[in-house]
């Protein structure tokens, strides 16, 4: 199996679906001359051309929403944001129209469209290049959203976006387009609603997305090297559709759990996991569900804060001490 | 009210109305009557209780759906906010789904889901019916992009009021449709309110009215009055000729007048942000079916037996389409969950994989 970067997987995610599909192009700022504002793109352009990798301006409603109208009439566009942070000028578009037009046309209208970007903090760029939406998104019924922490799934989940007929919106992360992983060759799509166990373990479960499974990994081999624990880390992959069942199968085989996001905590991911855990699982529980969260404030930009801010493998390692 | 009186200039014999047969222009005043007549009754019913929400009436802007509408081809496509009952009777949608739609049944066009403002017929060409001011004008350049990548001869009406243009999602789709000579034609329906707020209080604009704010983004325009149906069809044709010859935008501003109040919830405001005599000149004076109707007359096209005919027949078709809503069931409580997700509601294995709903 080839090795490649998180950035290098996505690259080659776009470039296969823009060669199968005549209806898929890119769009977005620095998308195509700049090579991408991280590089993502790198070399797309200068391949497929304008017709099918174009520049936008700095204008997110308007470049977002036209997307948006371009699936309506059955184009596959995959957008660009340059940071997810920058959906929030373009939020009328993302919510009301590519979330709300099938619904509110009694199913008359869906919208094909991928938007991608990353959507991390702790690059030390302040509290508005920060955010981190994937809870709004996935408040919104009508649009899907997901969070890939691997090379393999980054690609897996791009490819299956976008050709998924409904909005999907991906959020990446500038900290891990550097990373590397096996990605299997040919054909490799990961499905929506599919959780993957990254670490299996029978002692404690860690359940995160994005980067936070990278750091929840770190954990269970800290606490395996100094506690002997086994620790399991489920990756959601996925948000919005959710792979319940296999969160609640780790949950009733180590009898513990620690739910771990990069978001903020008050209606965070973890926050629905708890709900839907305690409900299903609850005989299961031999203590309470623990949670580990950036610390609730806007992201600070001083670099040795910001770092103390988001989830570090010690704060995981002594939630988990907590309860075992 | 704006503060421009424009002079009309007849376009009677221009050739895309003087290639209309008789019937055609009978036709024409006919799909105007029976928009007047549908608002009529879904006032009437609305004050009666048996509808929700917001009421949004086209009295007195027809003319403007019906003569940009009648020119559309094959592969010309249609846009609007949340005034859009006149734009879905115009593309041919059926009263009755459309009065359903208003009662919040089964069988209105949207299935109940999205009520008085959110109309739509993808077969129609016709995209909506948006709630959100302004919100459907980067969706427009959005389906004129899609032409364009197809390499279709066509054009998109995205139609909006006058109290949308100071949106900023309005001028980055200007930009854009400028920019990549997206064919989309912006036709600015300004009837003078944004809602109470009139046009001099809340839009700073050139002499030459709001649609000449094209000029900072190097767009065609044209700012014309809409009461005549022949008016608004043939200058509206030469964007369309534009969109169609040299994939260009254009923005018009079409002068027009709502009588009813912004949406039922102001009819009582006739003395607020507007007065009394302004509206019955504005009545007596613009009225696009009058106008019309007079027009047909002394073109000997239309006599009073057939306007009353016609005003008989809609009035028919309404209480029809009344009867239908009322007869017809609500949804099922299991439809809320349904037309959520494409990959759900038709069962694929995107849609059967993972949790989608969380109650």
């Amino acid at each position: 199996m080839p090795t490649l970067t998180y950035r290098q997987a996505l690259n080659e995610a776009f470039a296969e679906e823009i060669e199968r599909d005549e209806n898929v192009f890119l769009m977005g700022e620095e998308v195509a001359q700049y090579d991408g504002a991280y590089k993502v793109t790198q070399g797309l352009w200068k391949r497929y051309g304008d017709y099918r990798v174009i520049d936008a301006p700095i204008s997110e409603a308007g470049f977002i929403g036209l997307g948006i109208g371009a699936s309506m009439l059955g184009l596959r566009p995959v957008m660009e944001l340059m940071f997810w942070s920058f959906a929030y000028v373009a939020f009328d578009q993302l919510i009301n129209n590519a979330g709300m037009i099938r619904y509110m046309s009694g199913g008359l209208i869906h919208c094909p469209i991928v938007i991608r970007g990353p959507a991390n903090g702790g690059t030390s760029v302040g509290a508005t290049h920060s955010h981190t939406p994937e809870n709004f998104i996935a408040n919104t019924p009508g649009l899907k959203v997901c969070c890939p922490a691997t090379a393999a799934d980054a690609k897996g989940l791009m490819k299956t976006a976008i050709r998924d007929n409904d909005p999907v919106y991906v959020m990446e992360n500038t900290l891990l387009y550097g990373d590397t992983g096996e990605v299997p060759e040919g054909e490799h799509l990961v499905p929506l609603g599919v959780a993957d166990v990254k670490r299996e373990g029978s002692d404690i479960t860690f359940v995160a997305h994005g980067r936070a499974v990278i750091t929840s990994l770190a954990a269970a081999e800290q606490l395996e090297a100094e506690d002997g624990t086994l620790a399991e880390v489920v990756d959601l992959r996925s948000i919005r559709p959710l792979d319940v069942d296999t969160v609640l199968a780790s949950v009733r085989k180590t009898n513990r759990v620690v739910l771990v996001e990069e978001n903020k905590p008050f209606c965070g991911v973890a926050a629905q996991l708890a709900s839907i855990i305690q409900l299903e699982a609850f005989d299961h529980l031999d203590a309470p569900v623990q949670r580990v969260s950036a610390i609730d404030a806007p992201a600070i930009y001083s670099p040795p804060l910001e770092a103390m801010q988001l989830p570090r493998p010690a704060d995981l390692v002594a939630a988990a001490r907590k309860i075992l | 009210m704006t503060n421009r009186e424009l002079a009309d200039e007849s376009h009677a014999t221009d050739p895309i109305n003087a290639a209309l047969t008789a019937d055609e222009k009978v036709g024409l005043f006919r799909d105007m009557v029976r928009i007047r007549r549908f608002e009529q009754t879904s006032l009437s019913m609305y004050q009666k209780g048996k509808i929700g929400g917001f009421l949004h009436l086209y009295i007195g802007q027809e003319s403007l759906a019906i003569g940009a509408v009648s020119l559309m081809g094959e592969h010309d496509h249609v846009i609007t906010a949340y005034r859009d009952h006149g734009h879905a009777l115009a593309v041919g949608m059926s009263m009755n789904e459309c009065m359903a739609e208003l009662y919040g049944k089964a069988t209105g066009c949207s299935k109940g889901k999205g009520g008085s403002m959110h109309y739509f017929a993808p077969d129609k060409n016709f995209w909506g019916g948006h709630g959100i001011v302004a919100g459907q004008t980067p969706l427009g350049a959005g389906l004129a992009f899609a032409l364009k990548y197809r390499k279709l001869k066509g054009a998109v009406l995205c139609f909006l009021g006058d109290g949308a243009i100071n949106q900023g999602a309005f001028h980055e789709a200007l930009n854009l449709a400028s920019l990549w000579d997206l064919p989309v034609i912006y036709i600015i329906e300004n009837n003078g309110y944004s809602m109470g707020t009139s046009q001099l209080r809340s839009s700073a604009h050139p002499q030459g009215g709001l649609a000449q704010r094209a000029e900072g983004y190097g767009i065609a325009w044209d700012t014309f009055s809409g009461s005549d149906v022949y008016t608004m069809r043939a200058r509206t044709w030469k964007a369309i000729e534009r969109a169609h010859e040299e994939s260009r935008p254009t923005i018009l501003e079409v002068l027009t007048y709502r009588h009813q109040g912004h949406s039922v919830a102001d009819s009582k405001h006739k003395d607020g942000y507007r007065t009394k005599e302004e509206i019955e000149a504005q009545k007596a004076q613009n009225d696009p079916i009058v106008r019309f109707r007079n027009l047909l007359m002394e073109e000997g096209v239309l006599d009073e037996e057939t306007a009353k005919n016609i005003q008989a027949e809609a009035k028919f078709e309404v209480d029809q389409a009344v009867k239908f809503a009322e007869e017809s069931p609500f949804p099922d409580a299991s439809a809320i969950t349904e037309d959520v997700y494409y990959e759900v509601d038709k069962q694929t294995e995107s849609g059967r994989t993972g949790r989608h709903f969380f109650n």
